[in-house]
């Protein structure tokens, strides 16, 4: 199976060979001539390449449809009656598997999946169904491709920072495959396009990052009568399921009520492995392709939970469909797609919640701290990010308690804290009072600090003390006052 | 009088990071009057095992939306939920549901 191939580079001439009787001096110049003479094309080679990937961005960008709310419609695929050699090459390995066979790659090939999020889970999902001849695939995506996406989405490259991730991974996907039709939607799935966009597909896959999203393409995968296959991750853990499958339950069935907002952790707070993305994508990829060639999916019903720490996949048994479920029941009261930021109490374009539980004289600018920190104003710092993201980077003057022990009042963390305010209280001149400043990452923990300070009465020496926060954290500081911050 | 019970009690999915991040648990449920049930199980859970945040873990005498409770490897809706009596040796999974991609 596994041949080398019989000669490499038969078809580039052979480079002329310097003369062996040559003298040594003769030798060493026409080396030096040759490497030059490389150098040169080398250049020029990337010279090209640079050129090609700007025109193609610039394609990309161009093929760009106008803004508008309803998508461009696209016409069903005609059910395919046999495979053309090239195909049958193509597919060959998977074609000699009796479970899939001629007619199992027949239905992938007039099969339509549309892939809601095109980041960790959707990029290795579209990938595979690519490489597997999936006939026509819908990506829907609203984000542009960023840096730190590049770790764990890899459709998108270098190159395409900056663009829309529906067309970075068209793009990379005709490059993989050039027979499957993308499809690109950049927006946000809407209560107003989701239904009739769901429709136009066979098989829906929510590759999305947040919870109102998830009950809307629940809900327009219910109404519209698609199987969904659901995944998510997070840290070293994921999770997959097949809801609205041959009387399964829906999303709703499992989770009737939303979470609480603030019981949500997005894989910019929480972190997560780009490998774990990509698990969790193949199986989803997996779960569609049985679907779509009518061999059945194996998680209708179950819940495959992986723990990538421990190294181990779980199934569970979950409920069956729910009579009473709002969505799929007996007397569904979601007959229409709702406002589910409302239902959520959050949102499912905005990436960092922004908490507002401080007014505006218990905080302070980055500008404003910088002139504070500039004129030397006798203040301390407190930031009480966790210790791991300390370790990424800091500000060298800041005193580090994280939050969570603030919260537990740690001893410890509470003695020196008051150890460092004593001992910056002593430079602050007669009459004047000393400044608490607390930082973190992006403003939203350290107006918690801020309030768990202000109740503290086991650190007496806060008492008499004015304590703000620095709106935006550290974030804010890299964007505005110091470019050489590291961003994460 | 209900003996006392060997149960494995674990937690995934973020859920374990209210419990110091230990994820699985071997505990011995005491002796009471009434057979110990999930009901009292959180009871007890909340006073010896939580950590921090019990809001986020509890709602009511329930555990807060979001999170799924397994008893071996089966959703609870399918045994009666609250009701379900503990088994020796039962082991009872509460899995926070993930959001991200």
């Amino acid at each position: 199976m596994f041949g080398l191939p019989q000669s490499l580079g038969d078809d580039k001439p052979e480079p002329e060979m310097p003369c062996t009787r040559q003298p040594p001096a003769d030798v060493a110049m026409a080396a030096r001539e040759e490497v030059l003479a490389l150098q040169a094309q080398v250049a020029q080679r990337e010279e090209e390449l640079e050129s090609l990937k700007q025109r193609l961005a610039a394609a990309l960008a161009a093929e760009r449809e106008p803004e508008s709310e309803q998508p461009a419609p696209v016409s069903p695929l005609p059910p395919r009656a046999s495979l053309s050699r090239d195909e049958i090459l193509r597919y060959s390995r998977q074609l000699v598997l009796p479970e899939l066979g001629v007619q199992g790659q027949l239905r992938l090939a007039a099969a339509s999946v549309l892939i809601v999020g095109c980041g960790g889970l959707g990029c290795p999902l579209a990938q595979y169904l690519a490489a597997a001849g999936v006939g026509r695939l819908g990506l829907v995506d609203y984000d542009v491709v960023e840096m730190s996406n590049l770790a764990r989405q890899v459709l998108h490259d270098e190159a395409l920072a900056g663009q829309a991730k529906v067309f970075s991974a068209a793009a990379s996907l005709r490059c993989l495959n050039s027979a499957v039709e993308c499809v690109p939607y950049a927006q946000a799935l809407t209560a107003a396009t989701a239904l009739d966009l769901v429709r136009r597909y066979d098989v829906v896959a929510d590759c999305s990052d947040n919870a109102p999203t998830r009950y809307l393409v629940s809900d327009a995968c219910v109404l519209a009568g698609r199987p969904l296959v659901s995944a998510s991750a997070l840290r070293f853990e994921g999770q997959i399921t097949v809801y609205h499958y041959g009387g399964g339950p829906c999303y709703r069935c499992v989770f009737p009520q939303p979470p609480p907002a603030d019981t949500v952790t997005s894989c910019a707070d929480g972190g997560v492995l780009g490998v774990v993305t990509g698990v969790l994508g193949c199986l989803q990829a997996l779960e569609v392709l049985k679907i779509a060639a009518g061999l059945g999916p194996s998680y209708s019903g179950r819940l495959l939970l992986f723990d990538a720490l421990s190294g181990c996949f779980r199934c569970v048994r979950l409920r069956g469909r729910r009579p009473d479920c709002a969505a799929c029941g007996e007397r569904p009261t979601v007959t229409a797609l709702q406002d589910y930021e409302a239902l959520c109490g959050s949102s499912a374009t905005e990436k960092c919640r922004s908490l507002q539980l401080l007014g505006p004289e218990e905080r302070i600018s980055v500008t404003d701290y910088k002139r504070l920190l500039d004129a030397g104003a006798p203040h301390l710092l407190l930031d009480v990010r966790p210790r791991v993201e300390v370790d990424i980077c800091r500000l060298p003057h800041a005193l580090h308690v994280p939050l969570t022990l603030l919260e537990r009042r740690d001893a410890e963390s509470l003695r020196l804290l008051g150890d460092a305010i004593r001992e910056q209280g002593r430079a602050v001149p007669e009459g004047a009072a000393l400044r608490v400043y607390v930082i973190c990452k992006l403003g939203n923990d350290s107006q918690k600090a801020v309030r768990l300070l202000q109740a503290l009465p086991r650190v007496p020496e806060l008492a008499s003390l004015r304590v703000q926060d620095v709106a935006g954290g550290l974030m804010a500081w890299a964007a505005k006052v110091d470019g050489s911050f590291p961003q994460y | 009088m209900a003996a006392p019970l060997s149960v494995e009690v674990e937690f995934g999915g973020g859920a374990e990071l209210l419990f110091d991040g230990v994820k699985k648990h071997q505990v011995t449920l005491p002796g009471q009057e009434e057979p110990w049930d999930i009901r009292n199980l959180l009871v007890w859970i909340k006073k010896n095992l939580l950590k921090e945040r019990p809001e986020l873990f509890i709602q009511g005498d329930s555990v807060r939306p979001g999170i799924l409770v397994l008893v071996n490897d089966a959703d609870w809706e399918l045994l009666g939920e609250l009701d379900y009596q503990l088994q020796d040796q039962d082991n009872i999974l509460f899995i926070s549901t993930l959001h991200g991609g």
